[in-house]
């Protein structure tokens, strides 16, 4: 335990000194205030209080934004030590490779959960100040920043895997941008494609479900809309929120960071200095 | 069972090339072992090997009675790698810091370490800042931690000034007197001086030599070169009686074989005050050390 505190301790150091601290601030922080200022229309019709359409338009920057940070910070984590030549002398101190993966992901996900609750502290305060009913939609607040955490813990474990098995910075780099683009953009651009063809035949009822709980990404999304009573602003994939159970999206979302943190560590456990 | 590392018989083949070719290898509580080989002779291989960082094909390797980078082995053992490689955003000290955290130590003596190997004044910098002999200083503190039973350090002089170097092997004798084994590489003979116990010559992965320094200079029978200086006109006298010295000036060169020395001697105080001078030259340390060293076609 002393182990993956002290490696925590020494990791988020650097990543201070790098400026990763100041950059996921500031990119979660700009984020939110530009998307809660784009959702300032008046929203009288609806019956629904300001905050929880921002969260609506937060859970957006969830998707895209937190594999990203996660990603760009993660990428490095193993290939950086065997490109710097460090990773050799670390293996020969006591303690198992696990302890290291997880002092690391300590590290980056207090990096990243600090983003993530400066952003949408500012989101919710710009909220409350332009409407006082906004109380209504702080469970939603708060249920998409615990929920964006664990899916920024998903995409660090993956984020440390992809690096153990590029074992260099630059190949590392370009497999992490490959898994964002293919996890948070192009997956959902091909189930969309796929239920427009399907036309609501047996992929749409049946498969469509189980392949967004299926994406970690897009099971935050489901779990969130469909906890939350703004599902009627959301479009397009999360239109299906309503048709899946709550408990499924929330046990997708539970599951993916142990799963993506187990395939690091057996990945790690595997790269030979 | 004493002995802090046992190695025998260990064979490691990277696709093709033989890097280690059944070596075999013990270090004691309190020796030091040096370990001398060109330029891919396969001695990094093998420190990788005893610290459980490369998996090997043949043989056995015991390191303080467990295997090599088990949780046992690595708690007694510390490593100096070839180029010590640390994060340039951390200072001195931190990283340090950070290495006696996971050895369960406490980092506020982490100045104390650096101060040891003369680094204090830039504990506080940096390490992106450093020049190649205070990152090798770095790496030596943290070989330090925890009184290790065993240290293995990967051309521990590279990159250090004659006068650090001193420092180093005076540093080496005490922590060997406390008992601690140490097994270091070097690619010249002549960078280890008498400063250890017991020499290792690999030569292409096979063991070429091993002993103690007069060990293998009587192994090696490398000829002695002497140079006898005769007294005005006495030139071609003193040729004569020694067939096979070439004459430079006044002076009369010859080696001999190490079992025709005292021979030699014994003429040449014979010639009496027709010699003016003598002088003996044993074999040099890069004498003896490529007569064992030696790459195929040389
Ligand atoms: N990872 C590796 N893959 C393939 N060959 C290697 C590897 N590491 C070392 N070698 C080869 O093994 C031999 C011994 O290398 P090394 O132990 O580094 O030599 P030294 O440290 O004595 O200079 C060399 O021929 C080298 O090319
Ligand atoms: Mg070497």
């Amino acid at each position: 335990m002393n182990r993956i505190l002290a490696t925590a301790k020494t990791e988020f150091r650097i990543a201070l000194r790098n400026r990763w601290v100041a950059i996921a601030i500031g990119l979660m922080a700009l984020f939110a205030l530009v998307l809660s200022a784009a959702g300032s229309a008046p929203t009288g019709g609806l019956g629904v209080d300001r905050l929880s359409v921002t969260v609506a338009s937060l859970t957006s920057l969830s998707v895209y934004l937190v594999p990203l940070i996660a990603l760009l910070m993660s990428f490095d984590a193993v290939a950086g030590e065997v490109e710097r030549g460090t990773l050799p002398l670390l293996l020969t101190y006591p303690g198992a490779r696990a302890e290291i993966l997880f002092g690391k992901l300590l590290a980056h996900l207090a990096v990243l959960s600090l983003a993530v609750v400066v952003g949408y502290g500012i989101a919710g305060a710009v909220a409350f100040w332009a409407d006082p009913a906004s109380a209504a939609g702080l469970p939603a607040l708060l249920r998409l920043t615990w929920t964006s955490i664990l899916l920024g813990a998903t995409f660090l474990g993956a984020g440390y895997a992809l690096s153990s098995l590029a074992r260099r910075p630059s190949g590392a780099a370009g497999l992490a941008m490959g898994l964002w683009l293919g996890a948070v953009v192009l997956y959902d651009l091909g189930l969309l494609a796929a239920v427009v063809a399907d036309g609501g035949g047996r992929f749409t009822t049946e498969f469509f479900p189980i392949a967004l709980l299926a994406n970690p990404a897009d099971a935050l999304r489901l779990f969130n809309l469909a906890a939350s009573d703004a599902a009627a602003a959301a479009a397009g994939v999360a239109g299906a929120a309503g048709s899946v159970p709550l408990w499924q999206s929330a046990l997708s979302v539970a599951l993916w960071p142990a799963l993506a943190l187990a395939l690091a560590t057996a990945a790690f456990r595997r790269v030979t200095p | 069972m004493t002995s802090t590392l046992n190695i025998s018989d260990l064979t490691k083949t990277f696709t093709g090339v033989k890097a280690l070719d059944a070596v075999s290898l013990t270090v004691a509580p309190g020796s030091r072992v040096a370990l001398l080989g060109h330029n891919g002779a396969g001695k990094s291989t093998m420190m990788k090997i005893i610290l459980g960082l490369l998996p090997f094909d043949a043989g056995t390797v015991t390191v303080c009675g467990a295997a090599p980078g088990s949780a046992e082995a690595r708690r007694q053992v510390a490593y100096l790698p070839e180029n010590a490689a640390f994060h340039p955003a951390l200072t001195g000290e931190e990283q340090i810091g950070h290495y006696l955290a996971l050895r369960g130590e406490s980092p506020k003596t982490a100045r104390a370490l650096l101060e040891r190997v003369g680094l204090h004044d830039a504990a506080r910098r940096r390490i992106g800042t450093y020049s190649k002999g205070m990152r090798q200083r770095v790496g030596l503190a943290q070989a330090l931690i925890g009184k290790p039973k065993l240290l293995v350090l990967d051309e521990p002089t590279s990159g250090l000034d004659p006068v650090s170097r001193r420092d180093f092997y005076a540093l080496l004798d005490g922590l060997a007197a406390e008992g601690a084994a140490v097994l270091l590489s070097s690619h010249a003979l002549t960078e280890v001086e008498a400063r250890t116990d017991q020499i290792v010559i690999l030569s292409n992965g096979r063991m070429a030599a091993s002993g103690t320094l007069s060990e293998l200079r009587r192994a090696a029978a490398l000829p002695v070169t002497m140079h006898v200086t005769a007294r005005n006109g006495y030139g071609s006298e003193i040729a004569d009686a020694l067939p096979g010295a070439i004459r430079v000036g006044a002076d009369l060169h010859l080696s001999c074989g190490q079992d025709e020395k005292l021979d030699i001697l014994a003429c040449v105080t014979g010639l009496g005050d027709k010699v003016a001078d003598i002088e003996m030259m044993p074999p040099s340390l890069e004498d003896i050390y490529s007569h064992f060293s030696r790459r195929d076609g040389q």
